[in-house]
């Protein structure tokens, strides 16, 4: 990962924002990013994050809470005064501008003498690799050109946060994945802090230092990727990113790093998360790929189930199991000697170990979903 | 089969027929009056009808005297002055006006927009006649009945409804994210306005302030409430020279009108065509 230091460089405390008084796009919002991270706000459409980084840029205020940058609260600072980067979902760039113009315009603005507007022009370009381009306009360029435009412009006057709201929904499969790759490489190199907005969570995962789930208006869990993935805290994120297998139970008895946790086809043995006690319901998550066939006293949990359908993917099966209440349990098991032999209708014998599984409090009192889409 | 296409077509030639004879007749309705006019107003007599000598084509019997009358007079060079200053000066106030409350009611968190547009627009659905006695009223008490002054403001009444319905349909497809772009690079609201979005809107502007112009240079009900002998402009010139004598220098002006009216027109024609040639209002 990149060299992200500890210091806070953007700040929410208690940030709200409601446009009609009544529906909570953001609620009670706290956040710290720091200096020279890529800092992702990942969410479903709705989730209140473009909300978030549009209060952030200063084109929306919070209806309540602060914000501040450096330290300092921008509450009062209108956009042309925050200094920031903006690459928007539809790149906003000039159309009746060239190239040149188009990343010129903030140099003017700033009064940066015409032979440093050069120099600086001819620099950015480079980084976004796109020499040679100055004289086209926005509609002579294709979409991932433009797109390099958009970053181009948001970098030239050197600012040390960049916002990016969306950048790649535009474009398609494989220029998405070569320009992740490009945006992180360029913030990287440059060190900048850049806030990113996406509801793509492989998006999101290959490419910050951290990511903060968003949902209903609230955030879930923040956290690096690994840790997101590895480690979910909350029914929503387990859900979100990846793949996983969600079903409910009651908690019967906790231990130290072990719970017991009662399912309809008998006791589940899981990580508890959180404050568990005897007696409460909890979502169990557990990942597919950390199912296998069990031989016998391998894992301590283990389940007989019926293969209900088997889907073959290559380098590894899908089977869909009906197993602890949950009716799509799906266990992925490497394409290795021996598994080609499965049918739809054998019973298996499946297991996981305990640390895999992990036992989450309910969510439903927070998360709130019915929050109304952001602007 | 055979039979059936034939009778299809010549049942579709008829109608074809009938249209275009349909269509013929409302443009030599509408047209003709117009372009009759023209070859009147190089009559060499003083009448408003073709002499033998004209409808043979000889070329004695055409001259252009009405036009040098025209030119040569003193009440017709005023008027044409006070056409040009009042439609200019009208056109500047009703296009700024126009423009800004375009802007303003483009703003979805505006309150009562209908409400404002409507009013806005009011002027161009009100007889003008009304509007002309209310204002003249209003301009005496005032003090600024029978001032340039006074035609100007009652013109620019009468042009803003133009600017603002042209801006504001030109607003329509404007991407607002372009303002939001220009003002996080730093840009304050008025060189964005300035640098960004008029120049992209510049079309709407411009044919929004051709038709004001155009309105206030046809304008004849107010200014003759509101206009005394020093603000005669040409429909009142005219108005006058049909009423006291009749004279060809009148055909001569029409035609004159005519060909400034195609140029405005032709103008307007040609920016809608570059305002639809321009690429990325939105996406």
């Amino acid at each position: 990962m990149a060299d992200t230091g500890t210091e806070t460089h953007v700040e929410f405390r208690g940030v709200c924002k409601t446009y009609d008084g009544r529906t909570m796009v953001v609620r009670d919002l706290d956040l710290s990013v720091r200096r020279g991270e890529f800092f992702t706000l990942l969410g479903p459409s709705g989730s209140g994050k473009t909300t978030c980084l549009m209060m952030l840029a200063g084109f929306e205020a919070p209806t309540a809470g602060e914000i501040s940058i450096d330290g300092r609260s921008v509450q009062d600072l209108p956009p042309r005064e925050r200094g920031i980067g903006f690459v928007f979902q539809n790149y906003a760039l000039f159309p009746h501008m060239s190239v040149r113009r188009n990343l010129a315009f903030p140099l003017e603005v700033r009064g940066v003498p015409a032979d440093q507007q050069a120099e600086r022009i001819q620099r950015v370009l480079e980084i976004v690799r796109l020499e040679g381009f100055e004289a086209r306009r926005p509609s002579e360029l294709s979409g991932g050109q433009q797109q390099r435009v958009a970053i181009a412009r948001a970098l030239v006057f050197e600012p040390n946060l960049v916002l990016m709201d969306e950048p790649l929904g535009a474009l398609d499969r494989r220029l998405r994945e070569e320009m992740q790759f490009e945006i992180r490489r360029i913030q990287q190199d440059l060190g900048v802090t850049v806030v990113y907005v996406t509801h793509d969570q492989q998006e999101a995962m290959s490419m910050s230092s951290r990511v903060a789930v968003f949902h209903g208006g609230r955030v879930q869990q923040v956290a690096e990727p690994e840790v997101l993935y590895e480690e979910p805290e909350r029914e929503f994120v387990a859900g979100f990113i990846g793949d996983n297998n969600i079903f409910r139970g009651r908690i019967t008895s906790v231990g130290r790093g072990v719970c017991d946790v009662e399912t309809p086809d008998g006791v589940v043995k899981a990580f508890p998360v959180g404050e568990c006690r005897p007696g409460q319901d909890a979502v169990l998550a557990i990942r597919p790929e950390r199912v296998g066939l069990a031989k016998p006293g391998v894992f301590s949990n283990e389940f007989e189930a019926r293969v209900d359908g088997i889907l073959f993917i290559g380098d590894h099966l899908r089977l869909r199991l009906n197993l602890c209440g949950n009716a799509d349990f799906i266990v992925k098991i490497p394409n290795i000697v021996g598994h080609g032999a499965l049918l739809a209708g054998d019973r298996v014998s499946v297991g996981w170990a305990v640390t895999d599984c992990r036992a989450l409090p309910l969510d439903g009192l927070e998360g709130n979903p019915e929050a109304e889409p952001g602007a | 089969m055979k039979h059936a296409t034939a009778s299809f077509e010549l049942g579709e030639r008829v109608t074809r027929a009938v249209h275009l004879a349909v269509c013929g007749a409302v443009l030599v309705f509408l047209v003709a009056p117009m372009l009759v006019v023209i070859p009147l107003s190089f009559n060499a007599e003083p009448y408003f009808t073709f002499t033998e000598g004209m409808l043979r084509l000889d070329s004695d019997a055409y001259s252009m005297r009405w036009y040098r009358n025209v030119v040569e007079d003193a009440e017709w060079r005023l008027a044409l002055v006070n056409s040009i200053v009042i439609g200019l000066a009208a056109t500047a106030i009703a296009t700024t006006l126009g423009v800004l409350a375009a802007l303003g009611l483009a703003n979805p968190a505006m309150p009562g927009r209908g409400f404002v547009t409507s009013l806005l627009i009011s002027p161009m659905v009100t007889p003008i006649i009304i509007s002309a006695a209310g204002m003249f009223f209003f301009y005496s008490k005032l003090g600024i009945a029978q001032t340039h002054l006074g035609v100007i403001l009652a013109h620019a009444v009468f042009g803003t409804p133009f600017v603002v319905i042209s801006v504001t349909a030109t607003l329509v497809g404007f991407d607002q994210n372009l303002v939001r772009a220009g003002a996080s690079l730093g840009g304050g609201p008025f060189l964005v306005f300035r640098r960004i979005q008029l120049p992209l809107i510049a079309p709407g502007v411009m044919s929004g302030a051709l038709f004001a112009f155009a309105a206030s240079f046809d304008e004849v009900v107010a200014v003759l409430f509101l206009g005394g002998l020093q603000q005669r402009t040409i429909p009142r010139q005219m108005w006058t020279g049909i009423r006291e004598e009749i004279s060809p220098e009148i055909l001569a002006v029409a035609t004159f009108l005519v060909v400034l009216a195609l140029l405005l027109l032709g103008t307007v024609e040609w920016l809608r065509g570059r305002a639809s040639a321009k690429p990325g209002e939105a996406d």
